[in-house]
């Protein structure tokens, strides 16, 4: 049942995507409401997913890495719709839907096996900590392509190329008016994600910062969108500069998530860790 | 019945002939009416623009109608028929509804894919209509011309990119602000591109004008035309930080405006972009001022190439929707056809029937001893004649309706079997359509 919902998601995810690249060279409105639903009906089905795999596994499903790529999509998905709503711009899901899509499919990749919690984090703080981290990846993974686009837009701009594909992009106004709205929403959402695991650790490890390495890649994470909202509030950074930055941060980010697993030192939040093996 | 067109237009008259022979919209209803009481013209439609001077027409004899529209044409304007012959063109069947769909899609206007004629089509259909000048035909033909155009209009980028200088800075304008209506638009220098480009921007929407020009009375002259507000020159780099979209047309023989200016100026405002564009010749602006930050500069060889290659992609949409012409132009045809055709089917079945009805009665009623079996074995006999022999003209009729010759299998029809038929109502018109 599990796997059916987790293959039916990948595969309208795969369908969607690929609307929403016919919507790139083929921009006809039809186009562009199909695949907004598609990619609704995907997310409903990657919903009934996660509903189905909390209940079998007994908490948030976000402890192994399949689990966790899976999360992250969902939030990206969701996050997406709600913007595309808001602006009504279809052509932010061909920026956005492949990230989602890649991260399925590399979710596919793992082992589905549900793996056994250590008691110490059995607790509803994984349910609150890993939500807020996952959806303020997810504003920040909207703004990465809101951003991607603005440059697109700002590169025909300037060199005054303006074929097709700048015929669709957006304004650059509202490109960097959805980035910096996924900056206030996204930044509130990871700081109070890191003060929650802070007091979870303290609750769990007894204590608050251990200067793991998944905290201290968060912290720089964090420190780079603190100095671009910054730079927005105070010297109206804005356009490119805040665009290249949320780009920056986004790969900081990515690291933060995955890069951490791959360093030599063991992270408390290393998904193999979570998993209680040896490697 | 066959539609037909007369008329000319802005490719074959100039508009000392075209303004001659226009339909004031305050006569449209005499001149409908004088149109539909010619002989042998059933429904009419006048199409009057100052690009055009088109009648729509249904008729049975195409050579003689044709002549007729002329004729009325250049008597309503009392004007001689040799004078006006040379410029008019007439098309008839197939090619009378590409000519009508092409025009309502704007393919054969000046500019093509300027919105305004279907509109005018339109109107002067509502004309027609009001004046009961277009009957089933022309309603048909006049509503497949309209949704053609707007097939035309969502499927192809015809009339999706601007086609003169000032509307492009217009629509560059949106792409780099979105909305403009909280924008400030300054004119630096006076002359006719700079004021028409100004008015573009504040029929867009733009909230404020400043105008500034070397002699200051010229400026708050301008402003005044403008609701705007004048500046001195001098203190142009005092207020230049308001503005978002600047227009520049100075006779200056040098940059008036330095990128090291700009830089201060975006400094001043936050890093808000903005959008130079330079139609002097020399120019005003030096080009380096496009590499600062959230700055974009157009000058008037970039506006006019932005307006090529909108002009050259409307060649290219044009192609397309010529496509959906001709495939429009198939359905209608065929819709038109089968207006001949159904009537007379049925009309040729129902005097079968009679036939077989009436020499049925006549037999049973002499036929004392016959079974109830037997009578219907007879029913079920004469129905499979007249069923067998009518079935390949049937199908016959039906092909030929599908685009070949079916006025003449219609007429041989009605004279050898002494058919009547009367034209169908809209209903089964309805039906007919696929």
């Amino acid at each position: 049942m599990n796997a059916l919902l987790f293959y039916s998601t990948l595969v309208i995810y795969c369908i969607a995507t690929i609307t929403y690249m016919a919507f790139l060279v083929k921009p006809r409105e039809l186009v562009g409401r199909v695949s907004h639903w598609l990619i609704a009906a995907g997310f409903i089905t990657h919903c009934a997913f996660t509903v189905a795999r909390y209940f079998e596994a007994g908490h948030t499903p976000i402890t192994n890495l399949h689990e966790s790529l899976s999360f992250f999509s969902l939030a990206v998905i969701g996050v997406f719709i709600a913007f595309e709503r808001k602006y009504h711009v279809f052509i932010l899901g061909s920026f956005v839907t492949p990230l989602a899509l890649l991260l399925m499919i590399a979710s596919s990749l793992y082992p589905s096996s549900i793996p056994e919690l250590p008691p110490a984090l059995k607790s509803n703080w994984l349910f609150v900590h890993s939500t807020l981290a996952f959806l303020s990846y997810a504003t920040f993974a909207v703004a990465f392509g809101a951003a991607i686009m603005y440059l697109i837009q700002e590169h025909f701009l300037k060199k005054k190329r303006l074929g097709p594909l700048y015929q669709k992009l957006p304004s650059l106004d509202m490109l960097d008016e959805i980035n910096y709205r996924c900056l206030t929403f996204g930044f509130p959402l990871l700081t109070v994600a890191i003060i929650t695991g802070a007091i979870w650790a303290e609750t769990a490890w007894g204590t608050y910062w251990s200067w793991d390495p998944k905290e201290t890649w968060s912290m720089i994470t964090w420190f780079i969108y603190a100095a671009l909202i910054h730079g927005r509030l105070t010297t109206g950074w804005r356009g490119k500069r805040a665009a290249l930055l949320s780009i920056i941060g986004f790969f900081f980010l990515l690291f933060t998530f995955l890069g951490v697993n791959l360093l030599p030192s063991k992270s408390l939040h290393s998904y193999e860790r979570l998993l209680g093996g040896k490697n | 019945m066959n539609i037909v067109v007369v008329g000319l237009s802005h490719k074959t008259a100039s508009v000392e002939i075209r303004e001659k022979v226009a339909f004031a919209p305050n006569q449209m209803e005499n001149s409908l009416r004088g149109l539909v009481s010619l002989p042998d013209i059933a429904e009419g439609v006048i199409v009057s623009t100052c690009n055009r001077v088109e009648i729509y027409a249904t008729t049975h004899d195409v050579a003689g109608g044709m002549a007729r529209l002329k004729r009325f044409l250049a008597d309503y304007h009392h004007i001689p028929l040799e004078m006006l012959e040379p410029h008019l063109y007439n098309y008839h069947g197939e090619a009378a509804i590409r000519h009508v769909f092409r025009v309502a899609s704007s393919l054969d206007s000046m500019v093509v894919g300027e919105p305004q004629i279907l509109g005018q089509i339109k109107t002067s259909y509502g004309y027609a209509a009001e004046f009961k000048a277009s009957g089933i035909i022309l309603n048909r033909f006049l509503h497949k011309a309209f949704s053609v155009a707007k097939r035309v209009r969502t499927e192809t980028g015809i009339a999706s990119s601007a086609v003169s200088v000032s509307f492009a800075a217009v629509e560059l304008a949106k792409k780099i602000f979105g909305n403009l209506t909280d924008k400030t638009v300054m004119l630096i220098g006076a002359g006719e591109m700079c004021e028409l480009a100004a008015k573009h921007f504040l029929n867009s929407g733009v909230r404020g004008v400043m105008v500034t020009n070397r002699t200051y009375e010229r400026a708050e002259r301008l402003a005044e035309e403008f609701d705007g507000r004048a500046v001195r020159f001098e203190d142009l780099f005092d207020h230049l930080h308001k503005a978002d979209i600047i227009l520049s047309s100075t006779g200056a023989t040098h940059f008036i405006i330095g990128a090291k200016d700009v830089e201060a100026v975006v400094r001043r405002r936050k890093l808000k972009p903005m959008f130079f564009i330079d139609i002097a010749v020399p120019r005003d602006i030096d080009p380096k001022v496009n590499d600062v930050d959230n700055v974009y500069l157009y000058d008037m060889d970039d506006l006019q190439g932005v307006v090529a290659s909108n002009l050259q992609q409307r060649a290219e949409e044009a192609k397309k929707a010529e496509g959906i012409v001709d495939q429009e132009i198939g359905r209608f045809f065929n819709w038109l056809s089968m207006l001949e055709i159904t009537p007379t089917i049925v009309a040729l079945r129902s005097r079968f029937e009679e036939v077989r009805q009436a020499e049925l009665a006549k037999t049973l009623s002499g036929w004392k001893d016959l079974t109830p079996e037997g009578q219907k074995r007879l029913e079920a006999l004469t129905s499979a004649i007249i069923n067998k022999l009518l079935h390949p003209p049937t199908s016959l009729l039906k092909q030929t309706g599908q685009g070949g010759r079916t006025d003449l299998y219609v007429d041989a029809l009605r004279q050898l079997f002494e058919l009547e038929t009367e034209a169908p109502g809209e209903e089964e018109l309805e039906d007919l359509e696929e």
